[in-house]
């Protein structure tokens, strides 16, 4: 970043602060100070405090105890409207937009400008926010519908959003999850020139990668606690994720090359129709082989959710064939897909995998309850299941170890454990893991990760759907690219990165029809 | 259950108490002389606690009903009506099926009440698993068919009782009532001469109901907790999503759960009949049964024990409440109130969960301990 600025101004000054939910300590003693002109990444892991410590910053949340400076200022009041009027601004990792409304109608929401008796100024406005798209390269189409524009535009819509109510201070929260490689990168650039013209950024995150791209510095927490601010240059990823971790972690998904096996599912022109009864997956068609980790690389929207649904016999399909092991399995029922031997780590995971309000045991029988030994002529044998549900808490180490817990109160790499126990324990012919990392912090995706490489070793096929291309080209042995609910292409992992990928992805490889 | 549940709800009824006593007070009526007169009103006298229990049974089977569909996920408004089409069948088997073996012409009554009731719940699971048609409009719609079916058939000439507005009256074999036909023997009424007691308990229609209802109970609590059906259908409850996903067969358990719904609350309509009324008349408008027993389903916070513990203090305020209309000139209407605002308080668990906390807090102050939240 450039060094013609004064960063020595303190924008942002966070002292011990300590935030407590009832006997739940989610901050305690966390400084963090933010200057002028800089990117300052906040690392930590799931559930680290991260987004409690932000909030606070925003006014959604007061501190139990602790002290905050905007711009030398003490925050007394903690309300959102009090920390815009000082210059804080907050694009959520969920957008926060009105779907049927315009770009220029989101930005002025709450901000409108009237021509007096209360007719609203949209000229105006649209030149204000044409002004400042202009002066930052935050590209949007002013008068288009959010529902139809990208992802990476609507995010851009949000930044604007904040910089109209005259942000001085940014806070990205996880801001790439969504994006592509290429939209990626221009946030990035994004980000340099709004740090160039003075703006300080928070960007919050667990990618190490990027923090070591865009940040200056770097906060990191872990469980809370404060553990160190650090000059990013100063580190390597390696550094910053064991500090970020506390202990030494590995970014290698360790994989013996193994020959893949004969076709075990195959998926011909297959379609699909979405929940508004559009085609979705249109006319796809794949193979999965033993002993192979394929890996469905896409963006998010492009019919990964569907394709899964419909294999799984969860949405009908319209029309297209599935083969396991040669035998057609199209449209059977979800009970029976799962019997013949196809098991699913879904993508969400409290919405399909699990049931929140249920104990461990009581998920872990979700498929095999009407099974012995688990039940006999329909009543239940909770003796039984809670034995094997204590074998798997052992052998999968979910804690807390004990199988009386609501699924509910377990974190989310816990709760994952609890579903790929589950799914693994079925001794599936094909295991679909649809965004099994989805939200989960290192030592539990490394965990999630070695499962999936140990089924491949069992010879059982893979399926691998990911928004992540790190974790596809680490993972996967093939990877097939989706885009608008087709493969675009298939290529070997060994032999791609992840340009090649991203424009595919964007349908960048995709010859006109 | 846990703990904080049954604070919570007991919390409920104590609010519910007090605003009970405020609108007492505002009217210039003594609250502490109304509760006492309503308590003495139920637990006095053996007879009193025999009413008591008569009172909640059809509540307890309507509570147990909406319990049940709840539990997966339904909202059975239907109970009134499914209740209504239990009392007729009940009526109807009681009245023209004759010459059977007492216990034998009860069980056929009842059995065949639950059919109907069933069956009648089932429309309303049948429409919202094939035509996904919301369960809430149905039965409300369900239960104004039923009612004007009773209508009609209590008008059909061979079962209407002549100059009267009811049917005739269920043959003595069909009868619930509690020692039936021993109090006719000699041996009976001398039994009863020389237990004024029980005399006195035997001149309420006391009926084997209270203990179908809670033999009822049991099954359902058993049901629910210990078979994979019933595990099927809590799934369906808590998350429909994840029991697709699990394989369970989401429309067939909507429907079983609407079936099963509906003969629980047609058994209260039939013990209501067998054990009470011996007969059904032309209802004007709903009598709440229904209704009330989505107050109790509430109240028991969804489960069979608390069902039936909640019908019978529903029972109570039902059969103590108007004594102090008669003894102290204040209107029985305070009891609709009461049941009104423990409802009330019972659905808002936050508010509750505010009034427990700043309970706490004062309470560690005047300990003189620091709070810290």
């Amino acid at each position: 970043m450039s060094g013609n600025m004064d960063k020595s101004v303190e924008t942002v000054k966070m002292v011990n602060i300590t935030k407590a939910f009832g006997k739940i300590i989610a901050n305690e003693n966390i400084n963090m100070t933010v200057h002028k002109g800089e990117v300052h990444a906040l690392l930590g892991e799931n559930g680290a405090g991260k987004t409690t410590l932000v909030n606070m910053l925003y006014g959604l949340l007061k501190p139990t105890s602790g002290e905050i400076y905007v711009k030398g200022e003490k925050m007394n009041t903690f309300r959102p409207d009090i920390a815009i009027k000082k210059g804080i601004g907050m694009v959520h990792q969920h957008f926060m937009l009105v779907q049927p409304f315009t770009v220029i109608e989101n930005i002025m929401l709450g901000m409108e400008q009237t021509k007096g008796f209360g007719l609203l100024d949209r000229e105006k406005a649209k030149q204000d926010v044409i002004a400042l798209s202009e002066r930052y390269g935050l590209y949007v189409e002013p008068d288009a519908k959010i529902e139809d524009i990208t992802v990476g535009m609507q995010q851009r819509v949000e930044i604007l959003k904040a910089l109209y109510r005259g942000a001085e201070i940014l806070i990205l929260d996880e801001p790439t999850a969504v994006l592509t490689p290429q939209e990626i990168e221009e946030l990035i650039s994004i980000m340099d020139s709004l740090t160039k013209q003075g703006k300080s950024i928070i960007i919050i995150t667990h990618k190490l990668k990027e923090i070591k791209r865009v940040a200056d510095y770097c906060t990191i927490i872990r469980r809370g606690k404060y553990i160190d601010t650090v000059k990013v240059s100063d580190f390597d990823e390696s550094q910053l994720a064991s500090k970020m971790v506390g202990r030494e972690v590995s970014f290698e998904v360790e994989k013996k090359d193994k020959q893949a096996g004969e076709i075990v599912l195959e998926i011909k022109d297959l379609v699909v129709k979405d929940s508004r009864g559009i085609d979705a997956v249109k006319g796809l068609s794949l193979n999965v082989k033993k002993g192979e980790i394929l890996g469905i690389a896409g963006i998010d929207g492009n019919g990964q959710s569907q394709l899964i649904e419909g294999i799984t016999g969860l949405t009908p399909v319209k029309s297209g064939n599935i083969f396991l092991n040669g035998s057609d399995i199209t449209n059977k029922k979800p009970k029976e897909i799962i019997e013949l031997g196809i098991s699913t780590i879904p993508e969400d995971r409290q919405k399909r995998g699990l049931v929140m309000d249920f104990t461990i045991y009581e998920n872990m029988m979700l498929e095999n309850y009407g099974n012995e030994p688990f039940s006999k002529r329909g009543v239940l044998d909770y003796k039984k299941i809670k034995e094997f549900t204590r074998e798997l808490i052992e052998k999968f180490d979910i804690r807390p170890k004990d199988e009386n817990i609501e699924v509910g109160s377990l974190s989310g790499g816990n709760q994952q454990k609890v579903i790929i126990a589950r799914e693994v324990t079925n001794n599936p012919e094909v295991l679909l893991a649809a965004q099994p990392t989805r939200g989960l912090d290192v030592g539990a995706i490394e965990f999630v990760h070695k499962s999936l490489v140990e089924q491949r070793d069992n010879d059982k096929a893979v399926v691998l759907i990911s928004f992540e291309l790190d974790e596809i080209i680490n993972v996967s042995d093939r990877i097939a690219v989706i885009y608008d609910g087709k493969i675009v292409d298939i290529l070997d992992a060994k032999e791609t990165d992840e340009n090649e990928i991203g424009l595919l992805m964007a349908g960048g490889g995709v010859s006109n029809e | 259950m846990n703990k904080r549940k049954i604070g919570f709800i007991l919390l409920s009824v104590l609010l519910g108490v007090l605003v009970g006593a405020v609108v007492l007070l505002i009217g210039g009526f003594n609250p502490i002389e109304a509760y006492t007169i309503m308590i003495k009103g139920v637990i006095s006298k053996p007879r009193y606690i025999a009413w008591t229990l008569i009172r909640a049974t059809p509540i307890i089977f309507t509570g147990l009903s909406v319990t049940f569909a709840f539990r997966t996920g339904l909202f059975n408004i239907g109970a009134e009506g499914q209740y209504i089409i239990g009392a007729l069948t009940a009526a109807l088997v009681g009245y023209f099926v004759q010459g059977l073996p007492p216990v034998i012409h009860i069980l056929l009554a009842l059995a065949l009440a639950g059919v109907a009731a069933g069956i009648w719940g089932g429309i309303a699971g049948l429409l919202k698993s094939r035509f996904g048609v919301n369960e809430v409009i149905s039965t409300i719609m369900l239960n104004w068919i039923a009612l004007y079916l009773n209508n009609y058939i209590v008008f059909w000439e061979k079962f209407r009782r002549p100059n009267s507005e009811a049917s005739f009256r269920i043959q003595d074999t069909a009868s619930i009532r509690a020692l039936g036909n021993f109090r006719g023997t000699d041996a009976g009424k001398e039994f009863l001469a020389s237990n004024p007691m029980i005399k006195e308990i035997l001149s309420t229609p006391l009926n084997y109901g209270i203990i179908i209802a809670i033999i009822s109970a049991v099954l359902i609590w058993y049901l629910l907790k210990k078979t994979t059906l019933g595990y099927e259908l809590r799934t369906v409850g808590l998350n429909m999503h994840a029991a697709e996903y699990g394989g369970i067969n989401v429309n067939k358990s909507i429907l079983v759960s609407m079936i099963i719904s509906g003969v629980l609350a047609g058994l209260g309509g039939a013990t209501q009949v067998l054990g009470v009324t011996r007969e059904v008349s032309v209802l004007a408008a709903m009598e709440g049964n229904g209704f009330d027993g989505i107050a109790v389903a509430l109240l028991g916070s969804s489960t069979a024990v608390g069902s039936v513990l909640a019908g019978i203090l529903f029972g109570a305020l039902k059969y103590g409440g108007p004594k102090i209309q008669s003894l102290m000139g204040a209107p029985s209407e305070i009891i609709n109130i009461l049941i009104g605002s423990i409802v009330f308080f019972t659905s808002m668990p936050t508010l509750i969960s505010i009034i427990s906390s700043k309970v706490k807090t004062l309470n560690s102050k005047r300990r003189g301990e620091v709070s810290d939240d």
